[in-house]
């Protein structure tokens, strides 16, 4: 079973199909983004009467990802967090977090990235002694 | 100093909030003039670990993204493993379905109700809330053996069937809750001091709320006549339900929305047991789920959407869920601007927040 209504859609005219959406009332439902090894497969999902319409865009790794926050604001929570998890940079966000959205400094990189962490959790608790001390 | 600014970080520890949620509030005297979410808190990555997990012991892992909605997670994502796996549930799990989906939409806009009323210093109302809903958490427990993570949605149907003597239980439960909102009903809608804290306090637009991608209660209380049960997964197919709206777009139009829909949901569980046929209530799925498909569900707080891929295998390629706080949060952005301090709670907490949800 393959998703119904989605359209593929290239990041470079991303935000002139979301601009349609948004002409079409459109109202936006979410994003997903799934690491699939050398990219993102990410989509968009919006809602007009119970009848979903996906927009899915295949990123490579290391691309930037333009916000859709300007034309839908509701994007920009979505889009934080997947700036968070799955480490992709994302550009002329209208609220950015710099990736401390869900993540302290201490969180690790990419946590739903295909390799999971990609930096072990430094979980010693502050003051306890290093390991050479032992 | 008159028309300075301030930043106050209103939480995430805060009287008023049930979970941890921090509000940048940047205030001009007693007024906010912008304010920032920070979550984060109770991040615990369900969504990855539900790759690690077999799909059949996801269904406990999305029960505990929130207490007060677990079974509605369940059934979301049953239903979408089920339209991937090409089940048919019995016409009996259907209704056991809406029975038990009801009775936590019942329990969660009472257990609002007394937050509500705690975040303006209306204890007693609090008190009556939360008691009643003791009658809700009592027959849970009854039927499904748990009061709040019941466990009773399985991938075909459900685990546990609902006896003739425990169905007249839940319909006497349900006829003790509307004597109860009787005597609810009328503080909420008319009582002076709840009006004057409530009416125009953070309101918003339909268009804002449309354009904001609002739902549940936040959006009808716009005059946004949506409601997913009307689309008739489940038994709402034979089980109509007419979205309850209010145009005020206000704190006083979100609680009247919520008092009606709890109306609303005793008459559904009463058309349920009234109807629900005899017959199986579950059939085996067998294999794997291959594909992607996307399961949605009318939860007390509004729609949930659960996108599930799986690639032939027991791991899931991947499980995404937007819960409907987080599709909240934006309206929320909005609403707070322009409102007193002494407002914020009593606004945050207008749109019921579930932090728990929100961060999975």
């Amino acid at each position: 079973m393959s998703l119904m209504n989605t359209v593929a859609v290239s990041p470079d005219r991303l935000l002139q199909e979301v601009a349609g959406k948004y002409r079409q009332r459109y109202r936006f439902a979410t994003m997903t983004c799934t690491d699939i090894g050398d990219g993102y497969d990410i989509l968009y999902h919006f809602d007009k009467d119970y009848e979903l319409c996906n927009l899915r865009l295949y990123l490579k790794k290391g691309e930037e990802l333009p916000s859709i926050s300007s034309i839908f604001f509701a994007a920009l929570l979505v889009e934080n967090e997947i700036k968070d998890l799955f480490s992709i940079p994302i550009r002329d966000l209208v609220i950015d977090y710099g990736g401390r959205f869900l993540l302290t400094e201490d969180a690790p990189v990419a946590p739903m990235g295909r390799e999971g962490c990609s930096r072990a959790i430094d979980i010693r608790l502050q003051g306890a002694p290093e390991e050479e001390d032992k | 100093m008159p028309g300075s600014k301030s930043i106050i970080p209103f939480g995430p520890q805060h009287p008023v909030f049930p979970e941890p949620l921090q509000l940048r509030l940047v205030l001009e005297d007693e007024k906010v003039v912008e304010a920032l979410p920070a979550i984060g808190y109770v991040h615990r990555g369900i969504e990855k670990l539900a790759e690690k997990k077999e799909y059949t012991q996801n269904i406990f892992l999305v029960e505990r993204i929130c207490g007060i909605c677990s079974f509605m997670h369940a059934l979301a994502y049953c239903q979408g493993i089920e339209m991937l796996m090409d089940v048919t549930v019995p016409d009996r799990a259907r209704y056991l379905r809406v029975i038990w989906s009801e009775l936590h939409r019942l329990h969660s806009h009472l257990l609002w109700l007394g937050l509500l009323a705690d975040s303006f210093g209306f204890e007693s109302l609090f008190m009556q809330s939360w008691r009643s809903r003791e009658a809700v958490m009592d027959i849970m427990e009854a039927t499904a053996g748990g009061r709040v993570i019941i466990s009773t949605c399985i991938i075909g149907g459900v685990r546990r069937d609902i006896s003739e003597e425990l169905m007249a239980e839940v319909l006497k439960t349900v006829d003790v809750l509307e004597r109860d909102l009787e005597i609810i009903r009328p503080v909420v809608f008319d009582d002076y001091s709840v009006k004057q804290r409530l009416v125009g306090t953070g309101r918003i637009t339909s268009e804002q709320a449309y354009d904001l991608g609002s739902v549940g209660p936040v959006a009808r209380a716009c005059g946004i006549a949506r409601d997913f049960r009307e689309t008739g997964y489940a038994a709402y197919k034979e089980i109509k339900v007419t979205p309850v709206t209010e145009t005020g777009g206000d704190a006083y139009a979100r609680a009247r929305v919520r008092i009606r829909e709890m109306y609303q949901s005793i008459d559904i569980v009463r058309q349920a047991v009234r109807d629900i046929p005899a017959g199986d209530i579950a059939v085996p799925a067998r294999g794997n789920p291959e594909g992607e498909v996307i399961s949605r569900v009318e939860q007390p707080r509004g729609e949930v959407i659960y996108y599930i891929k799986g690639d032939g295998t027991k791991n899931l390629e991947r499980l995404r869920v937007r819960t409907p706080t987080f599709a909240n949060m934006a309206p929320l952005l909005t609403m707070l601007p322009g409102c007193e301090l002494a407002n914020v709670p009593v606004i945050v907490l207008s749109i019921d927040p579930c932090i728990s949800c929100t961060e999975r």
